[in-house]
């Protein structure tokens, strides 16, 4: 068997699905720290391509995500599913990065893990749904993006059949490696968690954390970077790399007024269609 | 890095498949027009493909002043490293201050790796594009800058009842993907008339590296757009089954069906086609009934200007009524089909 080595970007998001009103503000803002955290959807889908590459044609899987050291919760399930490797990039000096700014982050990354045939990561993140830091990293690291993967058909001699979305249809196309794959929820059915697998590394932690790292024995590490660690340009990380600026956020406040209440009724509903029609908004 | 230039033009992505320009592209004429009136600048709109030089009539007819067309084989069907390259020199050639494409399954595959390349600011899916002067904190030197006449990038973010205004200050030129049906399609003007601007952009073997083997596309199912009468899901219809009665009040009321994102992800409906809001298709119908709606930001940025909007939610707080002119605070089960029994004994009358 050949061996192929996959890295995988992943993000650990706000569950914005589930927004109860204890994570409203008074002003109507979102309180983000009283959203529980997920593992952004269609990243579990780009980990199980990148699996499923692993068994059909032999090879490994590193995972890769960038956040707080709490993000190290998506890395460990990765591990419970079947990774091999697993690295944090936390900084402070990248926060508040835009999509451009993350997606250079994640491609030093790329770049010093090194060696490698595909980058796989899902279509896009629910907290903003911009689907822009995949091809933007793809760019970056100078090698072809293939969207929306909803099939592996044949990985052999250094090159990949894929087929794909097209929103209306689908198209089968073949890439030479390494390759940026974006995947879509239909591409494949990720595995659960294996129960040995959750054995083995339910102890391991990113050195931040823990109070003491050195504390830390060293089959419990999990691999943590810094930008110093991907030889990243500071000017290009963060709030000073991001070219969009958020000029202005206004929160809507919802009224309450000026609808016509009908009554849940055989004849408030009678009577509605009755002036809908004589609105000529029917008919 | 590109030079900022405060006489470039507004450009368009013209994305067109099979010699069709996709509607979204037409509807982004109309206010690129607006947009380079305000500025004092010409429409460009980039036409990659090939044999397609006469789409130009149709462009110039919507408001576009010059249509650069690129013509060559290798460009006959969308792969993203080579439209890449040709929007990425072409933007270094004529540095362009503004360039907008549609938020289809193509302009979000390409719109982000032009973006990486120029290293400039993109924001996806806008509900709004408007020019205004702009004072921002420079959070280096904590001083205020003033900005003269920058893209205003307008979209609802994350989660909840906000509305946030993006600019791009420093690194154009500035880019935003928008989705079908958010701006309306303006009349067409066939004695309008424009430049065609031939460019030959150099495709290298390199860029050549995925290779489009096979192809099937079908017709769009839904034609949410077009309809009079739009009759919408939710999570509250609760069920693929259940979602029956949509189709059938839809049916009895002479409209197409709409979906919320939470209703497509459900799964209560089978096509992504169905969905209205930000990430889907913005419709005005003369009626729009939201069954099961909650109405989170998101989908009211899709529906809002609908003509007459009926909201039929459990919830009487919920946030569709706030958009509403008729609410009806009740079970969808049993109201459905009392409409749907009130309709019929009209066409009886």
């Amino acid at each position: 068997m050949s061996s192929y080595h996959s890295i995988v970007l992943v993000k650990q998001v706000p569950d914005t699905a589930n927004v109860t009103g204890s994570a409203m503000k008074e002003d109507g803002t979102i309180n983000r720290a009283a959203l529980p955290t997920i593992f952004n959807p269609e990243d579990l889908h780009a980990l199980e391509a990148a699996l499923e590459v692993k068994e059909r044609f032999g090879g490994t899987v590193t995972v890769v995500t960038m956040g707080l050291p709490k993000a190290a919760d998506v890395l460990r399930d990765c591990l419970y599913r079947g990774a091999d490797r697993a690295i944090l990039i936390t900084d402070r000096r990248a926060a508040g990065a835009d999509t451009l700014a993350t997606s250079y982050v994640l491609s030093q990354a790329v770049k010093t893990i090194g060696d490698f045939d595909f980058v796989f990561c899902g279509r896009q993140a629910i907290d903003g749904d911009t689907a822009q830091t995949g091809p933007q990293t793809a760019e970056k690291l100078g090698i072809p993006q293939i969207a929306y993967l909803t099939e592996i058909i044949d990985v052999k001699d250094g090159k990949a059949t894929l087929r794909r979305s097209l929103g209306n249809g689908w198209e089968t196309v073949s890439t030479t490696l390494p390759a940026l794959v974006t995947v879509v929820e239909e591409a494949n059915e990720p595995r659960p968690k294996a129960a040995i697998k959750v054995m083995r590394n339910k102890h391991k932690r990113v050195p931040s954390e823990v109070a003491d790292p050195s504390t830390l024995a060293p089959e419990d590490r999990l691999e943590q970077w810094s930008l110093d660690d991907i030889s990243a340009d500071l000017d290009r990380c963060g709030l000073a790399g991001s070219p969009t600026k958020v000029y202005r956020i206004e929160s809507i406040v919802l009224k309450k007024e000026g609808f016509v209440e009908v009554p849940a009724t055989e004849e408030g509903v009678r009577n509605l269609v009755a002036e809908l029609v004589k609105d000529r908004a029917l008919g | 890095m590109n030079r900022k230039n405060p006489e470039g033009e507004v450009w368009i992505f013209a994305e067109q498949e099979d010699g069709k320009l996709q509607d979204v592209v037409l509807e982004l004429c109309g206010r690129a027009r607006e947009l380079a009136d305000k500025l004092g600048v010409k429409v460009g709109a980039v036409l990659p493909g090939r044999g397609v030089a006469d789409l130009s009539k149709t462009l110039f007819s919507y408001g576009v002043d010059k249509v650069y067309v690129v013509d060559d084989p290798n460009l006959a069907r969308f792969t993203t490293s080579p439209y890449a390259h040709v929007l990425q020199t072409l933007i270094e050639k004529y540095a362009p201050q503004i360039v907008l494409y549609g938020a289809t399954h193509i302009g979000r595959d390409l719109a982000p790796r032009v973006a990486s390349a120029t290293r400039s600011g993109m924001t996806a899916d806008c509900t709004d594009l408007q020019i205004d002067d702009v004072e921002l904190l420079d959070s280096k030197t904590k001083t205020k800058v003033q900005y003269k006449n920058l893209l205003q990038q307008i979209r609802p973010a994350f989660g909840g009842n906000i509305v946030a205004t993006i600019v791009n200050p420093e690194q154009w030129p500035q880019m935003a993907t928008v989705r079908e049906g958010v701006f309306p399609k303006g009349e067409a003007d066939e004695t309008r008339v424009g430049e065609i601007v031939e460019e030959k952009v150099a495709i290298d073997a390199s860029l050549l590296a995925v290779e489009a083997l096979e192809r099937f596309v079908e017709e769009k199912k839904v034609d949410l757009k077009g309809a009079r009468v739009v009759v919408a899901g939710g999570a509250g219809v609760g069920s693929k089954e259940n979602f029956k009665l949509i189709f059938d009040l839809a049916n009895a009321l002479g409209g197409a069906v709409g979906a919320s994102r939470a209703a497509v992800d459900g799964g209560f409906v089978d096509s992504h086609d169905y969905q209205i809001g930000q990430t889907g298709t913005t419709v005005r119908p003369a009626l729009y009934v939201a069954c099961g709606i909650s109405g989170a930001i998101q989908h009211r940025a899709g529906m809002q200007d609908s003509a007459k909007i009926i909201a039929i939610n459990t919830d009487p707080d919920a946030p569709i009524f706030s958009v509403a002119h008729y609410g009806i605070v009740g079970d969808l089960n049993q109201v459905i089909p009392a409409m749907i029994k009130a309709v019929k004994e009209r066409v009886v009358d």
